[in-house]
């Protein structure tokens, strides 16, 4: 990926080339190669003949031919046809000279309302340039660097102290251990695949992966009593047999050559010490039973505590997603805080009977308590895969305008995967993403219903009924599909004017058009980050009625970090 | 009350004696709670039938998943008060169809009865003496250190009381099943084979699960923690309702896109209506003929589904062309399945059905497209699909032709078995075709249609749809849907 293909927004262009090498060694390009850069290389001609039928042994020759939709020349009349279009629409089509000033003053106000967020991504780009990839900016190396060490230096601790002073009540630790250790070899490895290609998709937040492991975990920290005795294992016991249960449990990942997160460890390791120390001490000295008893009062200590650390454990997810993606911290954590309701609900009411449980009749419930959340996890991963096949559906249904040759090849896989982006430049939650991601990806298939394909599949060009037209069709399929009907919304409105559409339509709306303009005919003989600096000028130039300005910037961010998305 | 008398009139009357008959049982078992005298845990009765009130109605669609509330009420009440806790929640519970009331009243009836008897079953077993065990244990610990008793780690009670405790919640389970069964063979007429045998396994394995949720509530209701410890219990058994819930609706959702994507081939041949859907109704009755089961026969119909698919590559204008096609153009046209093998390339649970789409036109003689594969080259899958295909295609009018009746159809393709067709799906297709007869109607516009679409019930794991909707709440249970 040569710096040259990276387009750099025009407010951004101090140095032009500056996030070129930083994304070179961002280490991600490897995993997507074909998606790398936001702009691909032109298109030679989409055609149904391109798509893969080339490779079928015994296909008949020449058959593509005759099919071909949308001969060159009528392509060649869009691409005249295009350039002088966005400012046309700008000027509502008449050429005056007010309405065209009305759109420089919304444009020049829309900058003014964005500079300071294009010199942060800017300052970010310099700084991940200069320091290449072992961080992405101070806060994320710091963050990793603390976390680790709290973990590393904890756990280290907490072993030669349980090495030096023996294990108390070795049949409790055992157990508790081989439930975490199973737990953790059991979790689920499986991201839901991202859209095959890829295209920015990042895993569904569905909260713990190994609930089995965390509600054991939590469970042996609270541990105050054991079938009638006193719990003698202090914080720092419970602590060792965290980490010593949470690695043998990655043995048998690791053997069969699963991705292993470190990350998880670390965070199962310090929420257990917080509950540990949040509960063991005051329980040993007596102060816990003389403040609230033995009753029921202590079942509510139990959950606010474990609420607690359900939040901690939320924050540290979060901090850590934020170092490994970059993307705001914000969006992140109510990412996870919301995923808490779910799993993380079940794992603190199992982690809190299964303390209460042990403490009235010893260890044989702890097997039993583990059966429903192995169920969860079930059902949990039975809907993961589930909706990985879902996925895969819509992006085969989105990818039928391109085998028709209504659209060049990888068109809506690209703008699903840059919307993504923008939307998560936005701030949009994870919901919220999901919709948009599906819209973006169907939003060409009512152009199945033309008799004849447009040209280059482009339908910024169209006049505006035509493009409404195209919409409310793509609509009506799009209701057909089991998704939600906020996509079918979207792709209905996609088409209308910015103001009166939804946020997901203004942002399929532009990122559609600027993929058009960069991928199109219209930039085919310019270089790459030329046409990229030219289709951002013309959205811009269309900010009045078309585009968004608040999504163009967001638009012009994403661009100018290179590598968009950032699966992982 | 008149309205409801009529409506009740659509039962059977052997239907509504069985729940006549149900419900005055459950009341004699109920009856010695009330007897004035009885010692009878009021309070305990009346915190978990609430409990369960409110569960079953927070999930209406699955209200067994709080049925551990019903066995920590059999573990801890005396039998007839045990029967009890079941009726609010029953009474209250939503019902989707008319006869409300005699629906709730059977509900009631049913549940209580099972109860009870997982009542009787935990008491025979001596559990309430398991259970006194382990309360005995844990009031111990609240007693000053000292006497702690010894071994306190192994807890001798516990693993009979949880045999105790499943053997019971397979009491209540197979009561339940048993029961229902009986208004299915009364109300739906169904066989006795397939309203009780069918349905026991399934139904059957949640009960292993509820069965020590149930007692560990109990354990902890008794304990110094209190019934606030015990409902903690609860919340796993819910968020995993949750979980297959969710699996549930997303797979509904993944069916309904693939009718999309045929959807989407009809927008460009309006004269192939309903094609794609009859093609993978008859392709399910071949494969059925042919002793497949289960996900191959799902395969099988998404394959006949999703044949034409590559169709959206075709030009719409040749598609809609009338008149002869020229060679040029007939071979764009024998492009599709090449297409579509192209477009689902994507989607990774078709496996076969993939190779049925790219060789659905393949001849046995190795005379098709695309590659001219011959004999048992052709995958199975595309054998079957090009039978069903050309069945259609003969039974149902297009621009080229009318429709013809369904034994010339048949008789077409005997004649053309070995040459062009595999002679064993033609076969299969006829003697689908004596059995179960052929329905061209198509439901393709129909939302809720069940051809095409596999049932909700499909789908249920067994956990959701164990445990079982009322029978009279589902008469539809006995069709499972799928090819007619």
């Amino acid at each position: 990926m040569s710096p040259a293909e990276h387009p750099t927004p025009p407010g951004t262009n101090d140095s032009p080339q500056a996030s070129g090498p930083a994304d070179d060694e961002s280490g991600d390009a490897p995993a997507t190669p074909d998606r790398a850069g936001p702009v691909p290389p032109a298109h030679p001609g989409p055609g149904p003949a391109d798509v893969g039928v080339g490779g079928a042994p015994g296909a008949p020759g020449g058959g593509g031919a005759p099919g071909r939709p949308g001969g060159a020349r009528e392509r060649d009349e869009g691409a005249a046809r295009w350039p002088g279009r966005a400012i046309r629409s700008a000027s509502g089509g008449g050429g005056h000279r007010t309405p065209y000033a009305l759109a420089r003053l919304a444009e020049r106000h829309a900058r003014a309302l964005h500079r300071d967020r294009r010199q942060r991504a800017e300052i970010a780009a310099v700084r991940e340039e200069g320091r290449g990839r072992i961080s992405r900016g101070r806060y994320g190396g710091l963050t990793v660097v603390a976390v680790y060490g709290a973990a590393g230096a904890l756990a280290v601790v907490a072993l030669v102290w349980t090495e030096w002073h023996g294990v108390r009540q070795a049949q409790a630790a055992l157990a508790f251990g081989a439930l975490i250790a199973v737990g953790e070899a059991i979790r689920c490895v499986e991201a839901p695949p991202a859209l095959p290609g890829g295209g920015g998709g990042v895993p569904d937040p569905r909260g713990e992966p190994a609930p089995l492991a965390a509600a054991g975990a939590l469970g042996y920290a609270l541990l105050g009593r054991l079938g009638g005795e006193p719990a003698s294992h202090g914080v720092l016991q419970a602590v060792a047999v965290v980490v010593a249960a949470s690695l043998a449990g990655l043995v048998a990942p690791l053997a069969f050559g699963c991705p292993v997160d470190p990350g998880h460890t670390a965070r199962r390791v310090l929420t257990a010490a917080f509950a540990a120390v949040c509960f063991q001490p005051l329980h040993r000295t007596g102060r816990l039973a003389d403040w609230l008893g033995h009753g029921p009062s202590l079942v509510g200590y139990l959950l606010v505590l474990l609420a607690l650390t359900a939040l901690c454990d939320a924050v540290l997810a979060a901090a850590l997603a934020r170092a490994r993606t970059g993307w705001p911290y914000g969006p992140l954590l109510r990412d996870e805080l919301r995923s808490l309701p779910g799993v993380g609900a079940a794992v603190c009411a199992t982690a809190a009977v299964m303390a209460l449980t042990v403490a009235v009749a010893g260890l044989w419930p702890v097997p039993v308590l583990a059966v429903p959340l192995l169920l969860i996890q079930y059902s949990y991963r039975r809907y993961a895969g589930i909706r990985a096949t879902y996925r895969q559906t819509i992006a085969s249904l989105a990818r039928s305008t391109e085998i028709a040759g209504y659209t060049p090849t990888g068109h809506a896989r690209e703008v699903a995967g840059l919307s993504r982006a923008v939307g998560r430049e936005l701030g949009l939650s994870e919901p919220r993403l999901t919709v948009l991601e599906y819209a973006a990806l169907m939003h060409d298939i009512g152009q199945l219903s033309l008799v004849d394909p447009v040209p280059a599949g482009a339908t910024e060009p169209l006049p505006a009924a035509e493009q409404r037209k195209i919409a409310l069709l793509g609509g009506a399929v799009v209701r057909q599909t089991g998704v939600p009907a906020e996509v079918a919304l979207v792709v209905e409105r996609q088409a209308d004017p910015y103001r009166e559409q939804p946020l997901a339509a203004r942002i399929v709306r532009a990122v559609n058009a600027y993929t058009e303009l960069v991928s199109g005919p219209a930039a085919g003989g310019a270089a790459a980050g030329a046409a990229a600096l030219r289709a951002l000028e013309r959205l811009r130039l269309a900010t009045a009625r078309d585009f968004d300005p608040v999504v163009v910037e967001a638009l012009a961010t994403v661009l100018s970090r290179g590598v968009y998305g950032r699966p992982r | 009350m008149d309205g409801e008398e009529d409506t009740v009139r659509a039962l059977p009357h052997g239907a509504r004696a069985y729940v006549l008959c149900a419900v005055l049982a459950g009341a004699y078992c109920a009856a010695p709670a009330v007897r004035p005298g009885a010692a009878v845990p009021w309070a305990t009765t009346a915190l978990l039938a609430a409990v369960h009130a409110v569960g079953s109605r927070v999930r209406g669609r699955w209200p067994e998943w709080c049925s551990p509330v019903l066995l920590a009420g059999a573990f801890l009440l005396p039998p007839a008060a045990a029967a009890l806790v079941a009726v609010p929640g029953a009474l209250l519970a939503r019902v989707e169809r008319p006869p409300a009331g005699t629906r709730r009243a059977w509900r009631a009836a049913r549940l209580s009865l099972a109860v009870w008897a997982a009542s009787c079953a935990f008491a025979a077993l001596d559990g309430p003496g398991a259970l006194g065990a382990l309360w005995a244990l844990g009031d111990a610990a609240q007693a000053p250190a000292g006497q702690a008793p010894s071994g306190a780690t192994g807890a001798p009670g516990f693993p009979y009381a949880l045999a105790a405790a499943v053997a019971a919640a397979l009491v209540l389970g197979l009561t339940a099943t048993a029961l229902e069964g009986g208004v299915l063979v009364t109300a739906d007429r169904q066989s006795p084979r397939a309203a009780w045998w069918g349905r026991l396994p399934g139904s059957l394995a949640p009960y292993l699960v509820h069965g020590p949720a149930g007692l560990a509530m109990a354990v902890l209701w008794r304990s110094p923690y209190g019934p606030a410890a015990a409902l903690l219990v609860l919340l796993p058994m819910y968020v995993c309702a949750c979980g297959f819930v969710l699996y549930r609706r997303e797979s509904a959702a993944h069916q309904a896109t693939i009718r999309a994507l045929v959807q989407a081939v009809d927008i460009k041949d309006r004269y192939t209506r309903g094609h794609s859907e009859r093609v993978g109704r008859a392709s399910a009755m071949i494969a059925r003929e042919l002793g497949m089961s289960g996900d191959r026969l799902e395969a099988v119909r998404i394959a006949g589904i999703l044949h034409d698919v590559g169709k959206l590559g075709v030009p719409t204008r040749l598609l809609r062309k009338n008149g002869p096609l020229t060679p040029d153009e007939r071979r764009v046209i024998e492009l599709h399945p090449e297409y579509g093998d192209e477009m689902v390339r994507g989607i990774g649970f078709l496996g076969e059905a993939r190779a049925a789409i790219l060789h659905h036109h393949e001849r046995l003689d190795g005379s098709g497209y695309p590659y001219g594969l011959a004999g048992a080259q052709i995958p199975e899958f595309a054998r079957v699909v090009a039978v069903a295909d050309a069945f259609d295609a003969m039974t149902s009018t297009r621009t080229y032709s009318r429709a013809r009746p369904v034994p010339t159809a048949v008789e077409e393709l005997r004649r053309c078995a070995g040459s062009q067709f595999d002679p064993r799906m033609v076969r299969a297709l006829t003697r689908a075709l004596d059995r179960h007869g052929w329905h061209a109607a198509v439901t393709a516009d129909a939302p809720e249609e069940r051809g095409n679409v596999p049932p909700g019930a499909d789908l249920v794991p067994p956990l959701v749809r164990a445990g079982a909707p009322d029978a009279l709440d589902t008469p539809g249970a006995g069709t499972p849907g799928g090819a007619p």
